[in-house]
C-alpha cells in the first residue's frame, strides 16, 4: 500500500515536472511568462490559428487573467485539469476540451469569461464594437449563426453605441437562448432587455417588413 | 364476542331512522317529541360504532355520512321548496330555512358529538357545526338571483323589503368563515359584475340621449343610491368597491366622450392657427400673431372646461386626466411637450414684457396668468415649460424689459403653488428675488451717493446684483472701462461694502446697458447699447478716426469680442461707425470713423446684441436635467426597496417624478443600464427583469 501511494505521488510529481518543462518551452525567460509570441508558437505546434476558439477555451480552463499571457500558475491549473503535458497530448485533448466547454452549464461561464478576458486595461468595463463583433464570431457564431450575423450587421450600422458592456453582452446570449428566431414571437420589449436589444429587435422587424 | 360488534349497515340504518324523526320534529311534522331517550340511543350507537376495534371503527364513514345527510336534506328538501317560490317569497323561505337549518345542525352535531372528541381534532378536520352550516351555501345561488332582481327593481325606483334583504345578506355573511368567503364569492363578486353591467348599459343610453349636465346629475343620483343600498342591506366592506365600480362605469364613458370633444376643439384651434400662418406650414417655436391667438384660445378653452367640472361638483381624477389628455395635440413637439411649453412661455413673455404686444390692465394680466398657471399644472412636461420660461425671463430681468416686477413675482408664486413644491420654481424665484434686492436698494444707494458727494460720478446709473450660480455663466469681458464708467463701478463697490460683508462683486460687462446721447449732424439720438459698444463709442468723443489697433489697445478686448462689437456698430441696420475700406470683413488694418451723418426717424435706437436662445439647446438642457433626476429617483427608490423588477421601478419613478415630467420607459432603461455600469445596480443573475441595489 505504502509503496503504491509513494509511487503515485512520485508519478504525480513527475507529471508536474513535465508540465513545467512544457511551460518552459514557450516561456519568455526574462519575464517568466508565456507572452503573445510564445502563444503563437504554441498554436503553430498544435496546428490551430491563434484566433481559434479552442485557444480561448484553453485560457478559460487555465483561468488566465491577462489577455495574451499565461503564468506558470495558470498553466499548471489548466494542464493538470486536462491531464496534458506535451504538445501531442494537447493536440489530442483539444476536441475533448471543446466538447466540455460547449456543455450548457460550462458555456455561460465561458461566454462571460471571454468578455472579461478581453478587458485589458485597468477599470475597463466595456469593449469597442469591432472587437465585440470579432469575439461574437469566435465564441457564438458556431451555435447561433443567424443571430450573430444579423447582430454584427446591426452593430456595424448603428450609431448609438460605441462600446458594449457586460450586461449587454450577457443579454445577447440570453436573447439567443430564449428568443424564438427569426420570428421573435416571444420577445417582450416590456421586459428589462438591455435597450440595445430592443433597438436590435426593432431594426430586425423593420428589415423583415421591408423584404 | 363477534355478535357484540355493530355492523355498518345495521348501525347506520338505526341512526337514519332516528334522524328522520329528528327532522320531522324540527319541521313540526311529528307528534312525539325527540326526547332524551332518543338522543341517548343515537349518541350511544354512534359512540359504539366509533370505539369498536378496526376494521369495525366507523369514525370516517360517520363523519362523511353526517355531511352527506345534511347535503341530501338541502338538495332534496330545501332546494325544491325554494325553487317553487319567487323573489320576496323565496327570500322569506330562505330566511326561514336558515333558522331551521341552524337548529338541525346544532342538534345533529350534539348527537355526533363523540366524533368531535378525538377523531376530528386528531385529523384537524372542520368541526361538525361548521360543516353543517356550510352545506347551506348550496342555496346561495338561488338567493342571489332573487336578491339581485330585488336590487335591480329598487334601482328602477320600486320600493322593496330592505329588511328582508338585510336578513339574507346577514345569513350569507354568517355561513362562511371569518373571512366572509361565502359573502365575497357568492354575492359581492357577482354584485360588482352585475352592477357594472347594469350601469354600463345605462351609461350607453345616457351618452346618446342626455346633455353632459343631465348626465352628471343622473350619475350623482346613482352614486348616492348605491351608497344607500350598501348602508341598508349590504355588508359595509362592499361600499368602497361598489362605489368605485359604479363610478368607473358611469364616468369613464363620459370622460372619453368629453376627451374626444375637447380634443376636437383643440385640434380645430391648432389647425386654424396653421391655416392662418401663411408662410410656415408647421409651428417651429417662432412666436407670431397666430401662435399668440392660438395660445389665448386654448387658454380660454381650458378655463371653460375646468369651470365645467367645478359646476358639476366633480373633482374626479378621471375627468382631470381626460382634460389633460385632450390637450396632447398642443403639447406635442420634437420632444413630447416641447412645442406647447415653448409657445406658452412665449405667451407669458408678451404679458410680462414692457413692449409686449398685449397691453393689459393689471387685473386682466393677473387673470390671464392665473389661467396659464392652471394650464401648466396640467402639463406633463412642466420642466420644459420652466426652462423656456427662464430663457425669456432672463432678458426681461437683465435688460430691463419687464413691465412690472410685482407681476413677475406674483406669477412665480402662483406657479410655485400650482406645481406643488419648489423644485422647479426655486431658480426663477430667486432670480426675481435678485431683482427685488436691486430695486429695494435703489433709494438707499441714491442716499449713499448724496451723502458721499466725492464718489458721486454725476451719471444716472443702476447696478443689478446677481447671485452666482443662479444665472447662466456669462463671459466677464476683459474691458478697459472709460473713466466715466469706472467711477460708477467704484461708487457702487463702496456702497455694496456697507451693505454686505465678505462678498466680492464680479462685473459682467457683457450684460451692461448704456444710454448714450449721440450728437449727429441732423439731430441728437439716444443710443441704447451694451457696455462694450458704449466704451467703444466713447473713444470717438475724443477722436474722429481710429485704427483697429488703436481701438484694440485702448479697450483691451479680446480680438473676437472686439470684432463682434465693431461689427454690430458698423454693419446692419444702424451704421454708427464707418469702416475704411468698406469691405465685408473686419481686419486689423481697418480704420473707423464716426458716422456724423447718421440719422433716423426715432429718438431712441436700440442696437441689438445677444440672441434669445436655441430651442434645440433648451431641450437638450432639459433632457440632461431629466437624466440626473431619473438617476436620483432610481437610486433613492432602490436604496429603500433593494430589489425591484423593471415594471415596479417604472411605476415608482413615474410617481416620484410625475410632478416634474413623465419619464418614458426607454429613458428609464437607459439610465438603469448606466447605473449598472457605474456599479449602483446589478441585474439579478436568475431573473434578468429584476434589479438589485448595490451598497
Amino acid at each position: 500500500m505504502k509503496k503504491m501511494r509513494r509511487s503515485a505521488i512520485k508519478a504525480a510529481n513527475k507529471e508536474l515536472e513535465r508540465i513545467d518543462v512544457f511551460f518552459n518551452t514557450y516561456a519568455n525567460m526574462s519575464s517568466g511568462l508565456i507572452d503573445p509570441e510564445g502563444i503563437e508558437r504554441l498554436c503553430s505546434d498544435v496546428e490551430v490559428d491563434h484566433t481559434d476558439v479552442r485557444i480561448l477555451m484553453l485560457a478559460w480552463k487555465m483561468k488566465a487573467e491577462k489577455q495574451g499571457y499565461f503564468t506558470l500558475e495558470e498553466w499548471r491549473t489548466g494542464f493538470k485539469a486536462i491531464r496534458v503535458s506535451n504538445k501531442y497530448a494537447l493536440k489530442k485533448a483539444l476536441p475533448e476540451l471543446e466538447k466540455e466547454v460547449r456543455r450548457p452549464t460550462n458555456f455561460v461561464d465561458f461566454y462571460s469569461y471571454s468578455f472579461r478576458y478581453c478587458l485589458t486595461e485597468e477599470k475597463q468595463k466595456s469593449i469597442d464594437i469591432d472587437s465585440i463583433c470579432e469575439l461574437l464570431n469566435i465564441v457564438l457564431r458556431s451555435q447561433y449563426q443567424a443571430q450573430v450575423d444579423l447582430f454584427v450587421q446591426y452593430l456595424k450600422t448603428q450609431n448609438d453605441y460605441k462600446v458594449i458592456n457586460m450586461d449587454q453582452w450577457m443579454g445577447f446570449y440570453r436573447f439567443c437562448e430564449e428568443i424564438s428566431f427569426p420570428d421573435l414571437s416571444n420577445y417582450d420589449p416590456e421586459l428589462a432587455w438591455p435597450l440595445i436589444l430592443d433597438n436590435f429587435v426593432e431594426w430586425l422587424r423593420e428589415k423583415q417588413t421591408q423584404s | 364476542m363477534r355478535h357484540s360488534f355493530i355492523e355498518w349497515d345495521e348501525g347506520w340504518n338505526f341512526i337514519q331512522r332516528r334522524m328522520n324523526k329528528l327532522n320531522r320534529v324540527i319541521e313540526g311534522l311529528s307528534e312525539t317529541p325527540f326526547d332524551a331517550e332518543d338522543f341517548m340511543m343515537l349518541y350511544t350507537t354512534i359512540y359504539n360504532m366509533c370505539t369498536q376495534p378496526p376494521p369495525h371503527d366507523y369514525c370516517q364513514q360517520l363523519y362523511d355520512k353526517y355531511k352527506e345527510t345534511i347535503e341530501q336534506h338541502i338538495t332534496l328538501k330545501r332546494l325544491p321548496s325554494l325553487t317553487e317560490k319567487h323573489e320576496e317569497f323565496m327570500l322569506q323561505e330562505f330566511v326561514k330555512s336558515w333558522e331551521r337549518h341552524k337548529v338541525r345542525v346544532r342538534r345533529m352535531s350534539h348527537c355526533f358529538f363523540f366524533l368531535a372528541r378525538h377523531f376530528i381534532p386528531s385529523r384537524s378536520l372542520t368541526n361538525l357545526e361548521e360543516v353543517g352550516l356550510n352545506c347551506f351555501r348550496e342555496l346561495n345561488l338561488r338567493a342571489r338571483v332573487a336578491a339581485f332582481s330585488l336590487i335591480d327593481r329598487e334601482r328602477e325606483g320600486e320600493r322593496i323589503d330592505r329588511g328582508l334583504l338585510k336578513n339574507v345578506m346577514g345569513i350569507i355573511v354568517e355561513i362562511g368563515t371569518e373571512k366572509m368567503d361565502a359573502y365575497k364569492e357568492d354575492i359581492e363578486a357577482h354584485l360588482l359584475k352585475s352592477s357594472g353591467e347594469y350601469y354600463s348599459r345605462k351609461a350607453l343610453s345616457w351618452i346618446a340621449e342626455e346633455s353632459y349636465m343631465d348626465y352628471m346629475v343622473k350619475a350623482e343620483l346613482c352614486l348616492r343610491r348605491e351608497r344607500n343600498i350598501v348602508s341598508h342591506y349590504l355588508h359595509s366592506s362592499s361600499e368602497k368597491k361598489l362605489v368605485e365600480k359604479v363610478e368607473h362605469e358611469l364616468f369613464e364613458p363620459l370622460a372619453n366622450a368629453f376627451k374626444q370633444k375637447v380634443s376636437l376643439e383643440v385640434k380645430a384651434l391648432v389647425q386654424q392657427a396653421k391655416d392662418d400662418a401663411s408662410s410656415n406650414q408647421d409651428f417651429n417655436g417662432a412666436y407670431g400673431m397666430q401662435e399668440h391667438v392660438l395660445v389665448r384660445n386654448l387658454l380660454e378653452l381650458h378655463t371653460k372646461y375646468l369651470a365645467f367640472f367645478s359646476d358639476c361638483l366633480i373633482k374626479n381624477y378621471i375627468f382631470h386626466r381626460a382634460l389633460r389628455d385632450s390637450f396632447d395635440l398642443f403639447w406635442n413637439g420634437p420632444v413630447a411637450g416641447s412645442l406647447g411649453a415653448e409657445l406658452l412661455a412665449a405667451f407669458c413673455d408678451t404679458l410680462l414684457k414692457n413692449d409686449g404686444n398685449e397691453k393689459l390692465s393689471d387685473e386682466a394680466a393677473e387673470d390671464t396668468l392665473e389661467k396659464v398657471a392652471k394650464l401648466v399644472s396640467y402639463m406633463s412636461s412642466k420642466d420644459l415649460f420652466i426652462e423656456f420660461y427662464k430663457k425669456r425671463l432672463i432678458p426681461r430681468l437683465l435688460f430691463d424689459r419687464s413691465s412690472n416686477l410685482e407681476r413677475e413675482k406674483s406669477f412665480v408664486t402662483n406657479l410655485k403653488q400650482k406645481l406643488g413644491g419648489t423644485f422647479l420654481t426655486s431658480r426663477i424665484d430667486k432670480m426675481v428675488e435678485d431683482m427685488t434686492w436691486t430695486q429695494d436698494n435703489k433709494t438707499s444707494f441714491l442716499e449713499y451717493l448724496h451723502s458721499n458727494p466725492n464718489v458721486n460720478p454725476g451719471l444716472d446709473f443702476t447696478v443689478t446684483v446677481l447671485t452666482t450660480g443662479l444665472w447662466p455663466s456669462y463671459k466677464p469681458f476683459n474691458l478697459n472701462l472709460p473713466a466715466e464708467m469706472k467711477t460708477c463701478v467704484e461708487a457702487f463697490e463702496g456702497f455694496y461694502e456697507t451693505k454686505t460683508k465678505c462678498r466680492k462683486l464680479n462685473w459682467i460687462n457683457s450684460l451692461g446697458t448704456c444710454y448714450i446721447n449721440s450728437n449727429f449732424e441732423s439731430k441728437t439720438i439716444e443710443l441704447v447699447v451694451s457696455s462694450c459698444q458704449a466704451a467703444l463709442l466713447l473713444l470717438f468723443s475724443d477722436a474722429d478716426r481710429l485704427s483697429y489697433s488703436e481701438i484694440f489697445t485702448q479697450l483691451n478686448l479680446d480680438h473676437d469680442d472686439l470684432v463682434q462689437t465693431l461689427y454690430s456698430l458698423s454693419y446692419g441696420k444702424y451704421k454708427i461707425l464707418l469702416k475704411e475700406p468698406n469691405t465685408k470683413n473686419i481686419s486689423p488694418n481697418d480704420s473707423f470713423e464716426f458716422n456724423s451723418k447718421f440719422t433716423g426717424r426715432m429718438k431712441r435706437i436700440k442696437i441689438p446684441h445677444l440672441p434669445l436662445y436655441e430651442t434645440k439647446e433648451v431641450i437638450k438642457e432639459v433632457e440632461k436635467d431629466r437624466r440626473y433626476a431619473i438617476d436620483a429617483a432610481i437610486t433613492r427608490i432602490m436604496k429603500k426597496q433593494k430589489v425591484l423588477d423593471l415594471q415596479q421601478l417604472f411605476v415608482e419613478c413615474v410617481e416620484k417624478l410625475g410632478h416634474i415630467f413623465k419619464p418614458d420607459i426607454k429613458t428609464l432603461k437607459q439610465r438603469i443600464e448606466n447605473l449598472i455600469d457605474r456599479d449602483y445596480l446589478e441585474r439579478d443573475k436568475e431573473n434578468h427583469n429584476i434589479f438589485k441595489y448595490l451598497v
